[in-house]
């Protein structure tokens, strides 16, 4: 076979396809790269292009038709340019010179230096116990809100948490009231009632900017809050402040962040992963109980298991999308990050459900979370997939882990087997093919027109492209200069529909497997987390997450849990994954887990 | 040499009549100020998702069952990735690999398929400023049938009268207001000269056709143009073309060149469209009559014209206040006069189906002269009522008092003494004229038969004495 590959020109009519200037060493730079992203795509030639994955027909979920109005002027306030009631944009036929290219301006950074997170009465609580307290009346959601606040600069200087405006703080402040107003009026504000909240960077508040850690949305702040921050705010939680992630959701470091990468609680020099790298680390140094991460390949369960949380990828449709800035909607699903099983479940019950505004949400009810009343797992049969064990660069501290896990289960009477997956191998490109095809589509409409932070250009195809060029970091051009070039005529029967036959042969293995067993136990990443900035190259990173991409692939809802470790080493983790849409069992089994001590340790600065 | 014939199909963009756009809640304005409409969704915000309109997806559907097309189980979405200033998602979502509906005919010209998407917005380049665009995004989003004909066509003027069928029907079953001039009906051309031996000609796309003249000078251009090529030994290009009305040519396209492969994607924000039995058979039942079905019943069941069938059944009020009408007693062939030359290009206002039978039901029986008919309808029309009330109070009731119409012929006859001389002659043909003065006199309201029976008794045969 011809081997696949990208010349300069090639990329160069790639790039100009995508509205993105390149310099020549960003053309260089892509191309050497991408002859090595292109010789793992092309293991996806081992398999025929026929059977394309097809969501399954249900009968469509339409609107009636019944115009709501909006109000146009805070949108046209969003436009860069606007002519009257006109939203301007450069001619689609030569103009002006362009003007000198202001470079947007960069996010700011937080300061950098030690500072100690003041351990205060609050924030070592669960958010079930902080609920309950002030449901009760016996702590003010005020004065939870306060210590979270006095504690956030630690989770700035940890790029965790990226800072909020004094206005939103403001705002915070009256919703602690409000709550606190509720409780002393006899009324409930709801199961998290004075909880603050971290919500990843791509997940809309309205009240924050929703900048995706990138330079292109720099300032942007979304007219509307996403359905999952409603349903947390109708619940009496307090958005305290953004998370901290990849750039667009992009990466499995933090480091393709603009606001640059979150540190490890457990040891800040390393990585807390990602993308939603910040969420993880926010839960991890106890600056927030619980945070709302995303997951498109991995991104809230990979963060999880390097900081040492529990975290909840849900099956996808289960948690409305609605106000998740897509990266590749087919697979992006939020979900929750923290440190007990039950504040998983409290945030889960409050954030999942059918959303009539997400045509792709799920309309059948969330199973029933609770244990049945005898918790007894006699007879489970959990399957462990043999291809992560036998990983050659296979941490001994994870394998320890995920043993550990299958001893306690067994001992409570599961039956513990080896399972197989067949295209488990090919989950990375064909996982990697399908986000940037979806990926190039959905950033397309970054193009500083309507909002955003234009550059000038001569044309509107200049303009756009320069836009692009200087707004998108690295791994987000990376990834939509694959996509583009994927989707042009030719390549895409070769490679696309080739991912799609891996998604469906993985979905199809997965109905399979659990005929067998009832449940999945294995690894979610092959080491711990590793120092920042040692990974060589963006295919070095994109095979750190062969474990967790076939549970996204074949649409199986996984658990991390963190496994025990003695205070000080960096955390180890295991994965449970289940049965399309059964949920449930992961509660109810990891509930087997945290009693026997799978729980997220100390926040480091606690435990010291 | 022969000519090469031309082989030409259509691509028409229908706006759907719904209230609100194709995936948001925004209303569906024309003429409204720019950007009043708009809502993140259909300006492309992050983070936005798309819920498909269920009243688009029927019209979509109607449309298909008028056709006679095959209406898809299943059928999906898909994008279609361009950038363009008036796009705001950097994509359209549209039904490419599997449309709403495939196959039917409409007016004789087989369809290759019926799809739904959303429109785009709309660009202004004037006023905006230097090498600047103004963007309306009001239209972005809005819901758009796109109809795809076989390449049927020889002639540019059977296109051109066949988007005229087209907008009949679009009209006649309430899909679409399938009005060129606010926008709501849209043609793009493809046309190619068929160079025999059962090959393919090369095809040219002429695109931004605003009227249905403008598709039929636009083909017959763009023939003449490929076969001038072709005579000269050159090439055809396959391209993109637009339309320059003042100029009267076809001219390269700007700005989009080079944008063939538009990247289609899978939408993965929408499920795929099922349209079940309940709605199928819902659209099914609300399906009017179609227009030549019922012209042809016009013209079987109530003595119509063909043709005067056909023109009744050109907008369905029209076609429905004529067949009211003789449902309340008028006679067809009289009722199909009145309504297509009594009524023409106005509304019936106030008159009813009812009172024009009445009406037609006095003219025939003598009662009111078609003159005075005519007034009488006109008030109807202004205030409604009993034509025969109007008749009475306004005095327009047919004179057929022959002694109140003796005396007025008695004044005429003493108005035109050289006529009377003239008859008593014995030329015959000043009747004529006589009797034009007297229906005159009488307002409209004698019968012209009765009018010369009283003026022949008055002065006597001709070239006689009479008793004037
Ligand atoms: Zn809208």
């Amino acid at each position: 076979m011809e081997p696949a590959r990208i010349d300069a020109d090639e990329l160069r009519r790639t790039a100009d396809a995508a509205r993105i200037t390149l310099t020549d060493e960003e053309v260089e730079r892509f191309r050497a790269e991408f002859a090595g992203i292109l010789e793992e795509f092309q293991r996806l030639e081992s398999i025929p292009p026929t059977g394309e994955h097809q969501p399954e027909a249900s009968p469509a979920a339409l609107r009636p038709d019944d115009p709501v109005a909006t109000d146009p002027d805070p949108l046209l306030d969003r436009a860069p340019r606007v002519h009257g009631r006109f939203v301007v944009a450069p001619d689609t036929l030569p103009g002006e010179e362009p003007g000198e290219a202001p470079v947007p301006a960069a996010p700011p950074r937080p300061e950098t230096g030690p500072r100690p997170v003041s351990p205060g009465p609050f924030l070592d609580r669960t958010a079930g116990e902080i609920a309950r307290a002030v449901r009760r009346g016996d702590v003010r959601a005020r004065d939870v809100l306060e210590e979270a606040l006095a504690a956030l600069p630690a989770g700035l200087v940890l790029r965790a948490l990226l800072a909020p405006d004094p206005a939103a703080i403001d705002a915070a402040r009256r919703r602690a009231e409000e709550i606190d107003h509720l409780v002393r009026t006899g009324r409930d504000p709801g199961p998290l009632a004075g909880v603050p909240v971290a919500v990843k960077d791509n997940v809309c508040t309205a009240l924050h900017p929703t900048t995706c850690a990138s330079r292109v949305l720099a300032g942007f702040v979304a007219p509307e809050p996403a359905t999952v921050v409603e349903r947390l705010e109708a619940a009496g939680a307090v958005i305290l402040a953004r998370a901290n992630m990849d750039e667009f959701a992009m990466g499995s470091t933090g480091e393709a962040s603009a606001y640059g990468p979150p540190g490890n609680p457990h040891d800040p020099a390393r990585v807390a992963g990602g993308s939603s790298g910040g969420s993880a680390a926010a839960v991890a140094a106890g600056l927030v109980p619980v945070a709302i991460g995303t997951e498109t390949g991995g991104s809230i369960r990979q963060p999880a298991a390097l900081c040492g949380v529990l975290g909840l990828r849900p099956p996808w449709g289960r948690v409305s999308r609605r106000g998740l800035v897509a990266l590749a909607s087919s697979l992006d699903q939020a979900g929750p990050l923290a440190r007990s099983l039950g504040d998983v479940a409290l945030v889960y019950r409050v954030i999942a459900g059918p959303d009539p505004r997400d045509a792709t949400s799920l309309r059948e009810p969330l199973p029933d979370l609770a244990a049945p009343p005898d918790r007894s797992i006699a007879g489970l049969r959990v399957g462990m997939p043999a291809g992560p064990l036998e990983h050659p660069d296979l941490e001994p501290e994870i394998r320890a882990a995920v043993k550990r896990a299958a001893e306690e289960l067994a001992a409570r009477g599961a039956r513990v087997e080896s399972v197989r997956f067949g295209h488990a191998h090919l989950a990375v490109p064909a996982y990697h093919l399908q986000v940037a095809a979806e990926a190039a589509s959905n950033l397309a409409r970054y193009d500083g027109i309507r909002y955003g932070n234009p550059l000038p250009g001569r044309t509107f195809r200049e303009a756009v492209a320069r836009t692009r060029g200087a707004g998108f970091g690295p791994e987000v051009k990376r990834r939509i200069l694959l996509g583009t070039w994927a989707l042009r005529a030719g390549w895409r029967r070769r490679w696309l529909d080739r991912a799609r036959v891996v998604r469906a042969r993985l979905a199809a293995e997965a109905e399979d497997v659990f005929r067998r067993v009832d449940l999945l136990l294995g690894p979610v990443t092959p080491t711990r987390a590793f120092p920042l900035g040692s990974k060589p190259g963006p295919l070095a990173v994109w095979l750190c997450d062969a474990f967790v991409l076939p549970a996204n692939l074949a649409d199986l809802p996984a658990l991390v849990l963190p496994c025990p470790a003695p205070p000080g080493e960096l955390p180890a983790a295991i994965q449970l994954v289940a049965p399309r849409r059964r949920e449930d069992l992961l509660f109810r089994v990891g509930a087997e887990l945290e009693a026997a001590g799978f729980r997220a340790p100390l926040p480091p600065a606690r435990a010291a | 040499m022969r000519e090469p014939p031309a082989v030409i199909g259509l691509e028409v963009h229908a706006r759907l009549r719904t209230r609100s756009k194709l995936f948001c809640p925004c209303s569906v304005v024309d003429g409204a100020p720019p950007n009043t409409a708009i809502c993140p969704v259909c300006l492309g915000y992050p983070g936005v998702l798309p819920v498909p309109n269920e009243r688009a997806v029927r019209l979509g559907v109607r449309l298909a069952l008028a056709a006679g097309a095959r209406v898809a189980e299943v059928s999906r979405w898909d994008r279609k990735n361009y950038f363009y200033p008036d796009l705001p998602k950097g994509y359209q979502v549209t039904q490419y690999r599997e449309p709403l509906a495939r196959g039917g005919a409409i007016a004789g010209i087989p369809l290759e398929r019926i799809h739904l998407e959303e429109d785009a917005g709309r660009l202004v380049h004037e006023g905006v400023g230097e090498g600047l665009v103004g963007i309306d995004f009001n239209r972005a989003g809005t819901p758009l049938a796109e109809i795809v004909t076989a390449p049927a066509f020889r002639e540019p003027a059977a296109a051109e009268a066949w988007l005229r069928e087209l907008r009949v029907l679009l009209r006649w079953i309430e899909v679409s207001d399938a009005d060129p001039e606010t926008g709501s009906l849209r043609c793009d051309v493809n046309v190619s000269l068929d160079p025999g031996g059962g090959e393919d000609g090369i095809r040219v796309e002429i695109k931004n056709l605003n009227s249905f003249r403008a598709v039929r000078r636009a083909l017959e251009h763009e023939i003449a143009r490929q076969r001038e090529l072709l005579a000269a030994g050159r090439a055809v290009v396959r391209e993109t073309r637009g339309w320059d009305e003042k100029a009267g040519r076809t001219v390269p396209l700007r700005g989009k060149e080079g944008e063939e492969d538009y990247r289609y994607l899978p939408e993965p924000d929408l499920p795929p469209l099922v349209i079940d039995r309940e709605l199928l058979e819902g659209e099914s039942a609300a399906l009017p009559e179609l227009p030549a079905a019922r012209a042809d019943r016009f013209s079987r069941e109530f003595g119509v014209a063909s043709d005067r069938a056909a023109l009744l059944c050109r907008e369905r009020p029209v076609a429905d206040f004529f067949e009211e009408t003789v449902r309340a007693g008028a006679a067809g062939p009289e009722a199909a006069t009145w309504v297509l030359e009594e009524m023409p290009r106005e509304e019936p206002g106030r008159l009813t189906p009812g009172a024009l039978a009445e009406l037609l039901g006095m003219v025939r029986a003598g009662d009111v002269a078609r003159p005075a008919a005519r007034e009488i309808l006109e008030e109807l029309r202004r205030v409604g009522g009993d034509p025969r009330e109007v008749a009475a109070r306004r005095g327009l009731a047919r004179l057929a008092d022959r002694d109140r119409l003796a005396d007025l012929a008695r004044d005429v006859l003493a108005a035109r003494p050289e006529l009377v001389a003239a008859w008593r002659r014995g030329k015959e043909g000043v009747i004529g004229p006589l009797v034009g003065d007297l229906l005159r006199a009488s307002g409209g309201r004698a019968d012209p038969r009765i009018a010369r029976e009283v003026l022949r008794n008055l002065l006597g045969g001709p070239g006689g004495e009479g008793r004037a």
